[in-house]
């Protein structure tokens, strides 16, 4: 017989199309609205993986996202049972606690989505439904979320009577009207995994999933909604906890909750002859459904000397024995339970009496309620034990959210019904909606509970706390009363420690059952008076386990981060260039020919830059229009030479400072009129240095009348470089005069190309060659970069990357901004004091005054000759004054290399480096130790190291 | 993630804007009238309290203002909003 | 060839594309002029004078005048967008109107190129990638803003309520911006 624990009739079950799984590599039959663990259950599957540690037996345990036990692969590791919907081709493998990692790309589509709402309620639960309709029915946008595939929460799993209907029919109702509501959105699959600052909710929705393997691309497996909300209704519910017995991790030892779910939501009867233990109410509704659906419930023991009558005496009319004060003091069997032990409990929790034993295939226990509180503190609200309840229960609200039902210890169904209305028309009202609560309509079942007695940790029939090994308060970490013993004999205290010390809580359940449990034992161990002298430990998203690639979303591939190319871009790719990532830029690093390495092609383009022409894409340069009355006075300011008298179509280069005298940005401003200076910044610091500019103009000197408008994109830019550059330009540009008198080093000029271009060009270099640079409205740069080409080609004009650039300006002795400095670098370090003017204020000047600025001992910038002419050092090697200093530690560096290349116009290898009083040591020389064991000897130099006196660049 | 009133563009996420450190530290007028000590005190020390704090944030992505705020450093609560140049708000 | 010949849009060779409910295409070389100025002040009613409409002063609002359409940027910072070729002439009217007080115009129609995104499914394509509130209640037609989609500065702009949006974005990030929200217009659960 298949099925053979199913019930006959009964459960949120689609019976006509039963669907076929294998666990374990057998295979079994469920149906539709099945979880895997349910459908197990109704094949007599109890038994999982055994412990991680101690391999012990494990069953089933739960119903739910708490289940510490039942974990499985199926493609994904490490899925709770309990959550996996039945589809048909299911093929699960039980994990004991670890999963595998499939090496296999997970090409499923996930995606984020950015929501908005006026109010939204966490959990589809009596209490939830109850506050999302009275939003609703407000005009509020409200998002209802829940994690399970239908509406109803708990009443799924009960019989309760709401409005002389069955609850279900209700909720029915409910769902049907909240669907029509315009601005509502109801999120079933969804689980609120963390709740951040300012009511931010973040939401993992499973869309398609559950369906199995879906064809791509198909609407994406998962989506992870990001939701501000003006005002959150947490009805996220409680979670039972289990006891803390001997043998409590027992397969068949199951929450009585679970039972009740089985039973009633899956019709799967989780064993034959059960004993149910409880410290409340709860587990009463359990034993008598068990009773009713044909399963022998050999007792019912309550921790409660005296249980409510009208409980008691149900029981006793279904059979069922009431074995009041009493407790499970131990269970046996082979693997699965087969017998409790039961014993009476003193008041002070000690046990008297007889031990009594009842064979039983399953024990059902209620330890308690703790309300999930889990978001709630995720939103820092804080939290008080109490003690009737003997749970954490919500207290000060620290954003806009209130918590209801369940979730704040409210476990009748009326009392749900009517904080939830109440809630969520506060909420709607406090959003800016005109609500009332809806009519709570009446209901029956789920009566407004007794006190529970909660017996935190049950005796051992013998020994002490340090030997009870088999008393597990964390069963998914196999962590034991005799493990908590051990921490606080460690000296031990604090909650947080003890759950360091002894990994409760710590596992993928994240102690989700076990924590109020661990809470408990260590208050009776610490000989607390309760609880609430212990505290929580802190609740940390997500909630429940989500995976990497819900996170990743789109944001993967192609699509990781924005990818910027130039107007020139399409030639560079045709062309073969090997492109490097400048922050999101992406340019061209050099342009091999066949044959060639990147070596070998930057020598060739380093060769045609110094001897012919070449030519480059500069467009990434950041470009910032600088305009108004007092735009000189303004630049005077923040850069450390001076602007306000540069000559209208001249060009000067400058360095900023920050405040405390280090370098910042460079670049060379251009003035094209009185009042409108055209400044470069570094690629990497356009946006940096544009929101510099307008701090300054806003926060300090909002008198000065300057605008400052980003042009980066505006204008593309070619560089173009080498001692026949001039005789290019005159072709590309022939009624310009390009005379080295009427055009000369450092000026600008208006121009129409020959293709009727406008054009602005610069006679700049960054390259110590003769060179200019011709901006352009960037839609022109690919015309004007082929027009530079073809203009070029009787010259054998070569198109270079940023590795030629580099050589090229290092040759110069050029620093780069973030290269050669890091943000510890003065001008005066990198040998510019001729850049640092004496008789104006600007940032950073004050700081060259200061101590430590001032030092003579400060690293400069230098240049380095190897000793091997082939030998190149690698960049971020350290320097040290002597080769005999590496025989013991400390080993006292003086400097690091910044830039290293080799170089065809000095046919060898040279660097960059700052040095500790690097130019009171030029002749000398340092050594680099390299990883490889070697001691690298060069010799310090003048960074400049080619045409020092700038013929070629004035020529 | 922070949800910041721009002054000017009404609220945005956090990752449009950039924050700029203690608010109402203005740049010294005189800088070289200000001893060594001085000096360091204007570029190297902050406040850091618990509790109310004025900051400077910029709505980077979006109007490119900067503006002041008054956050609780420990429950990230946002006390107060104002433009640059206005007087801090007094934040009981 | 005219001069106008030689330009290139980045994404020119970016087709019509269609998706569920949505529609996207680049509109190329749109007049962009990027007006600084005090508001309230006489350039401010002279630029109102000569181009018919005044500058919005409601932040992230937009007025129309014509062809033009005036985005409010910044308390003193508008971009006044217009058909391709209208800058020369646009630029030369408000230049008119600036003389004696502290203002900046700048022309940036090549700073940016245009993505329209239109359709029923439009709102939900950007709600992907854009934390802005796109609900009908919070941005409506005559609404633009300064915002991010996916990780990418945008000036947006909804035209008309079907809805239609502009998204105006720098031209180095246009191809992600494109290939961005091709991916995200691949959903097949637009509307509905």
């Amino acid at each position: 017989m298949t099925q053979p624990h199913r019930l006959a009739d009964g459960g949120r079950l689609d019976r006509s199309t039963p669907v076929r799984f294998t666990f374990d590599g057998t295979e079994y039959t469920g149906y539709p609205g099945d979880t895997l663990a349910s459908a197990l259950l109704a094949n007599g599957v109890i038994e999982v993986a055994p412990s991680l540690y101690r391999r012990r037996p494990r069953g089933i345990a739960t119903a739910g996202v708490d289940e510490p036990h039942a974990l499985v692969q199926v493609a994904e590791p490490m899925l709770a049972a309990t959550t996996v919907e039945l589809h048909d081709g299911l093929s699960a493998t039980s994990l004991p606690g670890l999963g595998r990692l499939d090496q296999a790309s997970d090409e499923a589509v996930h995606d984020k989505m950015y929501g908005h709402a006026d109010v939204v309620v966490i959990g589809g639960g009596p209490a939830g439904l109850a506050a999302a309709l009275a939003a609703a029915r407000s005009g509020a946008r409200t998002v209802l979320v829940d994690d399970q595939p239908e509406l109803g929460g708990a009443l799924l799993s009960g019989h309760e009577e709401i409005g002389g209907r069955p609850a279900l029919e209700w909720v029915e109702a409910v769902r049907a009207e909240l669907s029509d509501t315009a601005e509502v959105r109801i999120l079933t699959r969804s689980t609120a995994i963390g709740y951040h600052d300012q009511n931010y909710l973040l939401i993992a929705e499973r869309r398609t999933g559950h369906l199995g393997p879906q064809p791509l691309p198909a609407a994406g497996r998962g989506r992870l909604w990001h939701v501000r909300a003006r005002q959150v209704v947490l009805a996220t519910g409680a979670h039972e906890h289990p006891m803390v017995f001997a043998g409590n991790d027992r397969p068949g030892v199951m929450s009585a909750a679970a039972v009740r779910s089985y039973l009633n939501r899956y019709a799967v009867l989780p064993g034959r002859r059960a004993v149910v233990l409880t410290t409340n109410d709860h587990a009463y509704g359990t034993a008598l459904d068990l009773a009713a659906a044909g399963v022998e419930v050999a007792a019912l023991v309550d921790t409660r000397p005296q249980p409510p009558v009208a409980l008691a005496e149900a029981a006793r009319r279904a059979g069922i024995e009431v074995l009041a004060g009493s407790a499970v003091v131990g269970t046996s069997g082979d693997t699965r339970i087969a017998s409790a032990r039961i014993a009476e409990l003193a008041p002070d929790d000690t046990l008297r009496g007889p031990v009594r034993e009842l064979g039983c295939d399953l024990l059902a226990v209620s330890g308690g309620w703790s309300p999930a509180v889990h978001l709630w503190s995720q939103s820092r609200g804080s939290l008080r034990f109490d003690e009737a309840l003997a749970a954490f229960v919500p207290a000060q609200a620290a954003q806009q959210v209130r918590a209801v039902g369940a979730a704040r210890g409210t476990y009748d169904l009326a009392g749900c019904l009517r904080e939830g209305s109440a809630a969520g028309a506060e909420a709607a009202t406090l959003a800016g909606f005109e609500a009332a609560a809806p009519p709570v309509p009446p209901s029956v079942g789920d009566p407004r509970p007794a006190l529970p007695r909660p017996v935190w940790l049950v005796p051992a029939e013998e020994g002490e706390p340090a030997t009870w090994r088999d008393h597990f308060v964390d069963s998914q970490r196999d962590a034991t009363v005799a493990d908590v013993h051990r921490a606080i004999r460690a000296g031990m205290r604090s909650i947080e420690h003890i759950k360091r010390y002894t990994t409760i809580g710590t596992a993928h359940d994240q102690g989700k059952a076990a924590g109020p449990t661990a809470i408990g034992v260590i208050s009776r161990l610490l000989g607390a008076s309760s609880p609430a002298e212990v505290g929580t430990t802190t609740f940390r998203g997500p909630y429940t386990p989500v995976s990497f690639a819900l996170l990743a979303g789109r944001e993967r591939g192609g699509l990781f981060d924005p990818v910027r190319t130039t107007s020139i871009h399409p030639w560079h790719a045709e062309h073969g260039a090997v492109f490097e990532n400048v922050g999101q830029w992406k340019r061209p690093r050099y342009y091999p020919r066949p044959g060639e390495d990147m070596d070998a092609a930057v020598l060739r383009e380093c060769r045609a830059a110094r001897g012919a022409v070449a030519a480059m894409d500069v467009s990434t340069l950041g470009k910032i229009d600088v305009i108004g009355a007092d735009a000189g006075a303004f630049l005077d300011r923040v850069y450390t030479n001076g602007f306000a008298g540069l000559a209208v179509g001249s060009a000067r280069y400058g360095i900023m400072c920050r405040p405390d005298g280090m370098v910042f940005d460079d670049g060379v401003t251009v003035r094209l009129a009185d009042d409108h200076y055209y400044l470069t910044t570094t690629t990497g610091n356009a946006a940096a240095v544009l929101d510099w500019l307008e701090e300054w103009l806003q926060t300090e000197w909002p008198e000065l009348r300057v605008h400052c408008t980003s042009v980066t994109e505006q204008w593309a830019t070619v560089a173009v470089v080498g001692p026949e550059s001039r005789a290019v330009l005159a072709d590309l540009a022939p009624d310009l005069d390009v005379s080295k008198e009427a055009f000369p080093f450092m000026t600008a000029r208006q121009a129409t190309l020959s293709n009727g271009i406008p054009a602005r060009i610069c006679r700049i270099s960054f390259s110590g060659e003769l060179a200019y640079e011709i901006n352009v409205p960037s839609w022109y740069g690919l015309a004007v970069w082929e027009a530079v080409l073809a203009a070029g080609e009787g010259h054998g004009i070569t198109p270079y990357g940023t590795e030629t650039m580099h050589v090229l300006r290092a040759e110069k002795g050029y620093p780069i901004v973030g290269q050669d400095t890091d943000g510890t670098v003065t001008p005066q370090d990198l040998g510019m004091e001729w850049i640092v003017a004496k008789h104006k204020q600007f940032i950073g000047k004050r700081s060259f005054r200061r101590a430590d600025t001032a030092r003579a001992d400060r690293r400069r910038l230098v240049g380095l000759l190897p000793l091997d002419r082939a030998e190149l050092l690698p960049e971020g090697a350290q320097l040290i004054a002597d080769e005999t200093a590496l025989t013991g530690p400390p080993v006292r560096m003086i400097g690091h290399v910044t830039s290293s290349y080799r170089s065809a116009a000095l046919g060898r290898t040279f660097a960059l480096a700052l040095v500790e009083r690097g130019r009171d040591r030029i002749g000398e020389k340092v050594y680099a130790p390299l990883p490889d064991g070697r001691l690298v000897a060069a010799t310090v130099t003048e960074p400049v190291l080619l045409d020092p006196k700038g013929a070629r660049r004035d020529g | 993630m922070l949800l910041i009133a721009c002054p000017w563009c009404g609220e945005r996420d956090e990752v449009e804007f950039h924050y700029g450190g203690q608010a109402h530290v203005a740049y010294p007028s005189d800088p070289e009238a200000l001893s060594d000590a001085e000096w360091a005190q204007y570029l190297f020390v902050r406040d850091n309290p618990k509790g109310p704090f004025a900051e400077r944030w910029s709505h980077a992505a979006g109007c490119r203002r900067w503006f002041n705020v008054v956050r609780h450093t420990v429950t990230h609560e946002i006390l107060a909003v104002h433009p640059a140049g206005r007087p801090k708000p007094v934040i009981a | 060839m005219t001069v106008d010949g030689l330009r290139r849009s980045p994404l020119g060779d970016l087709p019509e594309t269609l998706g569920h409910g949505v529609r996207l295409r680049e509109i190329p070389f749109l007049t962009q002029l990027n007006l600084r100025l005090a508001p309230g002040g006489g350039a401010a009613a002279r630029v109102a004078e000569v181009l018919g409409a005044a500058l919005p002063t409601e932040p992230n609002t937009v007025t129309d005048s014509g062809d033009l359409r005036l985005l409010w940027l910044g308390p003193d910072e508008w971009l006044i967008v217009g058909p391709d070729g209208a800058a020369p002439d646009t630029e030369g009217r408000i230049r008119t109107a600036l003389p004696g007080e502290h203002a900046c115009l700048v022309d940036v129609s090549a700073n940016r190129t245009t993505l329209e995104l239109s359709g029923p499914g439009a709102r939900t394509v950007l709600e992907k990638g854009c934390a802005l509130d796109l609900h009908p209640r919070a941005f409506t037609p005559g609404r633009c803003a300064q915002t991010l989609v996916s990780k990418v500065n945008v000036v947006l702009d909804q035209l008309d309520a079907e809805p239609r949006y502009r998204l105006l974005v720098r031209g180095s990030f246009a191809r992600y911006l494109a290939d961005w929200l091709l991916d995200a217009m691949s959903d097949t659960a637009l509307i509905g």
